[in-house]
């Protein structure tokens, strides 16, 4: 029973995706490894173009042709899912992983009332009646928070605000009661009053039903108050890996550590902003061994010949930086 | 001096959002309107930077525009360094014109993508016929290294920058005519973190150093917080409260200001409480008796849905609520 | 210079565009052909073997001669053979396919400059001149194209004195021709505008106070021209074939000076009395010229279309 709860639920070591383009081969992710436990919260931070969606990607299988992993491997529960058939993948998907993504009209079909869309989605994965479908929904609807669900449950996704309608994705993306729920970007296109809500809905709920949640935003803050462990990608690796506190508190990376001074907070008073040097590079110039090299205010010889691993720095806390090993803990 | 350099009166826009003639007359509807702004008053002075916080909705890009001239307004008044703003004559707008410029939220669409960066930058010098010929050069490469490109990026494309070199391009455009008064339009929430840092750092050299003025219109907090000096804050068309910067956060007069500053996540993990935020903003097509923001409002009594609260003097500033300035202890 | 003249071609060949010619094979064979064909009928004086416009070189015993074989009067042998006047069909192609070129070419020129000046102007002022506009736009696209032209074409006849009938007949021909395709050129102009316009760009020129017109031809104007490109070379197919109709139907240019269209009705004449040549040669002119302008358009269709990048 305790071999089981220590095992992760969901398991990445060293995938790599590739996109073909014409002026080469582009490395979206290179090697990158995490585990997300039963329950956990793993928030995934990163700016545009660091890798995280196509983590997500990756693991549901989705990722666009011409696209494709090149490496590594994923595993849900032990069992590999990064080389199954579509129509197995398709299975998992929505019955055994949760998708909520950042445009709710994305996931919702337009032309299908709110009812019928969670009444299939549930009716697909689990063996009920009709009816128990739609009270099985209307709960559903309610613990998310839309107010009125047994009246609402009839209206089309138009019908719906912003928030509402990210409220009715989250109802769908857990209507199967999956495992893990990959929530990409679930707060950025919504209004500040609103964001928080939904975190706390989004958090709330999976807690109740013992769902992982890969929690993918470029948002420090969403994730400071959300996640249980943090994961910072930079050119497609993971620059830093560790439980959110420590991260955020202690962060041993050097972009971490400007991250976390470049933005503003309401606490902080000083004139300037810590700012990290130039831009990330482009997939297409990504530098030897480390990538952060030509950013990073600490660099030395190594750091141009070789590529750091993640190197445990504290506790659970792993960091891939040179300076780590050198300076010590 | 101690005139402010602008002066915003009364300002209203409102949008005609009805359906075609025939489809009215059909379907026997009336016309509609989208307020967008409604007797926006405000001044912005010499030196400081002004900002305009609120959500989507709240009309602050619709004052932005109506600022520069993009839009016209229905009704208020815009006054600049005194003299009334009046984009329809434009021999006297001419001259005014190029003392104030605009930065935009998008570095990708903000740049011409078959012009090269050296044409997007003069733009405003030819436009306004500053310099000739060589003259321009040389000033399109000075500008260039002043935000941080060098001019060696003159004969480049949008195409071959990323997003913060992309907005410096912006940045470098703005300041070619030479102007006191800045408008930045969410200048850095389509850019990454790391980026957001560098372009707020570069504007506030850049108004230490050729004394700008700045109006920022940006949703985020932090951001507001960290450059502006004077806050107003936007609800649904309204301004509902301004302040000094600082006094916003700390001494919050409108019940509103209160829920938004509830709503910014904890990064520093100070253990600070958030309180739920209730609601959502409504319809603007269809907004709220009296005060728009009673529906979610904990303060809300009956005179908040039948009137519209004025702006009231508070220690911090102004707000717009019946309770401003009485019990600042609740909530 | 010549650097920078070179480094520029070698940016050319390297750009995106020039990519997706030299991975389609379609668009290669269709660019050689077209290619070959506009360059045969550029140089159609020095190439043909005999000049069919000339009254003089023409003897009519040569008439029917089959391809390849000997006249069984005058024992003259022509490659593709000759038509009922003793013409030569190759040289008629050649010099009918400069016809056909030069009326399909003005006349998609006439409707790109019609339409995209309009276009521009529906997009960027909106309104009532929009709504003017493009409700004539919806009324003549509800007529097919060939009528409209068929119209235009007899009214100017009409008002044109006979004297100038000859010499005017082949602009009138690119005018109606013109006139019943810029409808294309202003919707897609209309609309791209319309998406420009709202553009940062667009604002940033307008807060400094930048003329409209200058805003329309200087930073709208690149902006829209992509797709003005792809229908301009659809529209030259689709203006070849209506020109090649018109003078099938024997309302286009005068028989003095025959177009491939007059090439395929004199020829269709004579297919069934055994003369196939005459209708066949230039019929496979045709349609090897349109076929490939069009698999060129459909080509750069898909190349500048981002999404399918």
């Amino acid at each position: 029973m305790s071999t089981v709860t220590q095992d992760p639920l969901l398991s990445v070591r060293d995938l790599v995706v590739e996109f073909p383009t014409r002026r080469g081969t582009l490395r979206a992710l290179d090697q990158v490894s995490f585990d997300i436990a039963p329950g956990e919260v793993l928030g995934m931070v990163g700016e545009s173009g660091a890798g995280k969606s196509i983590t997500g990607s990756a693991i549901i299988g989705l990722i666009e042709p011409p696209g494709r992993i090149a490496g590594g491997e994923i595993r849900l529960r032990g069992e590999r899912i990064d080389n199954l058939p579509y129509e197995q993948m398709r299975r998992i998907r929505g019955r055994r992983i949760g998708m909520v993504f950042q445009d709710p009209l994305t996931s919702l079909n337009p032309l299908y009332t709110v009812a019928q869309q969670l009444i299939q989605t549930i009716r697909t994965h689990m063996d009920v009646s009709e009816s128990e479908a739609r009270a099985r929904a209307v709960a559903l609807l309610d613990r998310v928070g839309i107010p009125a669900a047994a009246r609402r449950i009839d209206d089309y996704p138009h019908h719906f605000s912003g928030g509402m309608r990210q409220r009715v994705v989250i109802a769908l993306a857990l209507a199967a009661e999956p495992e893990l729920v990959i929530a990409d970007e679930p707060t950025t296109a919504l209004d500040v009053s609103v964001q928080a809500q939904i975190i706390d809905v989004l958090k709330e709920i999976c807690a109740e039903r013992g769902a992982s949640v890969m929690l993918i935003t470029h948002d420090l803050g969403v994730i400071a108050e959300t996640a249980d462990r943090v994961a910072v990608l930079y050119a497609g690796r993971v620059a830093e890996i560790g439980p959110v506190r420590d991260v955020i508190q202690h962060a041993r990376h050097p972009y971490t550590r400007g991250l976390m001074g470049a933005i503003p907070t309401l606490e902080q008073d000083s004139d300037r902003l810590v700012q990290i040097p130039g831009a990330m590079p482009r997939l297409n110039a990504i530098p030897q061994g480390c990538a952060f090299n030509p950013r990073c205010e600490h660099v030395f010889d190594r750091c141009y010949k070789e590529r750091p691993v993640l190197q445990r720095a504290a506790p659970k806390h792993q960091v891939a930086c040179w300076l780590t090993e050198e300076g010590g803990a | 001096m101690s005139e402010p350099l602008v002066q915003v009166e009364g300002l209203t826009r409102r949008f005609d959002i009805s359906k075609p003639w025939l489809n009215r007359v059909i379907e026997r509807e009336s016309r509609q309107f989208l307020t967008a702004n409604a007797d926006v008053g405000f001044s912005i002075n010499r030196g400081e930077t002004f900002a305009l916080v609120g959500e989507s909705g709240s009309g602050k890009s619709t004052i932005a525009k109506m600022i520069v001239g993009l839009l016209a307004p229905s009704a208020g008044s815009i006054r600049f360094d005194g003299q009334e703003m009046d984009f329809a004559s434009g021999a006297d707008m001419r001259a005014l014109r190029r003392r104030f410029q605009m930065i935009f939220q998008d570095p990708f669409a903000s740049l011409n993508p078959r012009w090269r960066v050296r044409d997007i930058v003069a733009e405003p010098i030819v436009t306004f016929g500053l310099l000739k010929g060589a003259e321009i050069t040389r000033e399109v490469d000075r500008l260039l290294e002043v935000v941080g490109l060098s001019a060696a990026d003159a004969a480049k494309f949008p195409h071959e920058f990323s997003g913060g070199q992309r907005q410096r391009i912006a940045i470098a455009r703005a300041l070619s005519s030479k102007p006191e008064f800045i408008v930045c339009d969410e200048p850095t929430s389509a850019l990454d973190v790391s980026v957001q840092a560098q372009i707020l750092n570069l504007m506030r050299d850049l108004q230490d150093e050729f004394g700008l003025t700045y109006l920022l219109i940006s949703h985020d907090l932090s951001v507001v917080r960290h450059m502006a000096t004077r806050i107003g804050v936007l609800y649904l068309g309204r301004l509902v409260e301004v302040a000094d910067a600082k006094r916003l956060f700390t001494e919050p007069q409108h019940p509103y200001t209160r829920m938004l500053l509830d709503a910014v996540p904890d990064l520093a993990l100070s253990g600070r409480r958030r309180k739920p935020v209730l609601g959502e903003i409504p319809n603007p097509i269809d907004p709220p008796s009296g005060c728009a923001f009673h529906p979610r409002c904990p303060l809300a009594a009956d005179i908040c849905k039948r009137e519209t609260p004025a702006p009231r003097p508070t220690p911090t500033g102004q707000a717009a609520c019946h309770f401003a300035g009485q019990n600042s202890e609740v909530a | 210079m010549t650097s920078d003249t070179q480094s520029s071609l070698a940016r050319f060949w390297d750009s995106d565009i020039m990519w997706s010619f030299r991975h389609s094979p379609v668009a290669i064979v269709a660019g050689l052909v077209v290619a070959l064909i506009a360059l045969a009928a550029l140089f159609a004086p020095w190439i043909a073997p005999t000049n069919p416009y000339d009254p003089a070189a023409l003897n009519l015993m040569d008439g029917f001669t089959p391809p390849m074989e000997p006249n069984a009067f005058t024992g003259n042998s022509y490659i593709l053979g000759t038509d009922n006047q003793g013409r030569d069909v190759l040289s008629t192609i050649l010099y009918g396919t400069r016809i056909s070129l030069f009326v399909g070419l003005s006349a998609v020129l006439f409707a790109m400059v019609l339409g995209i000046t309009l276009g521009l102007i529906a997009g960027y002022r909106g309104g009532w001149v929009d709504g003017l506009l493009m409700r004539i736009a919806d009324v003549q696209l509800s007529f097919p194209s060939i009528l409209i032209a068929l119209l235009i074409f007899g009214v100017a006849r009409g008002l044109i004195p006979p004297a100038y009938r000859e010499t005017m007949a082949i602009w009138v021909l690119i005018v109606a021709i013109g006139l019943s395709d810029w409808v294309q050129f202003a919707r897609v102009v209309r609309g791209a505008t319309m998406v420009e316009k709202s553009k940062e760009y667009v604002q940033a020129a307008r807060v400094v106070g930048a003329h409209p017109v200058k805003i329309l031809i200087k930073h709208i104007l690149p902006n829209v021209m992509g797709p003005v490109l792809v229908i301009g070379t659809i529209g030259l197919a689709l203006a070849i074939i209506a020109e090649a109709t018109l003078s099938f139907l024997g309302v286009g240019v005068p028989p003095t000076q025959p177009s491939l269209g007059t090439l395929i009705r004199i020829g269709q004449q004579y297919l069934f009395s055994g003369e196939w040549w005459i209708l066949l040669f230039p019929s496979i002119a045709l349609l090897a010229l349109a076929l490939s302008v069009n698999l060129l358009g459909d080509w750069l269709r898909d190349a500048l279309n981002p999404r399918l990048r």
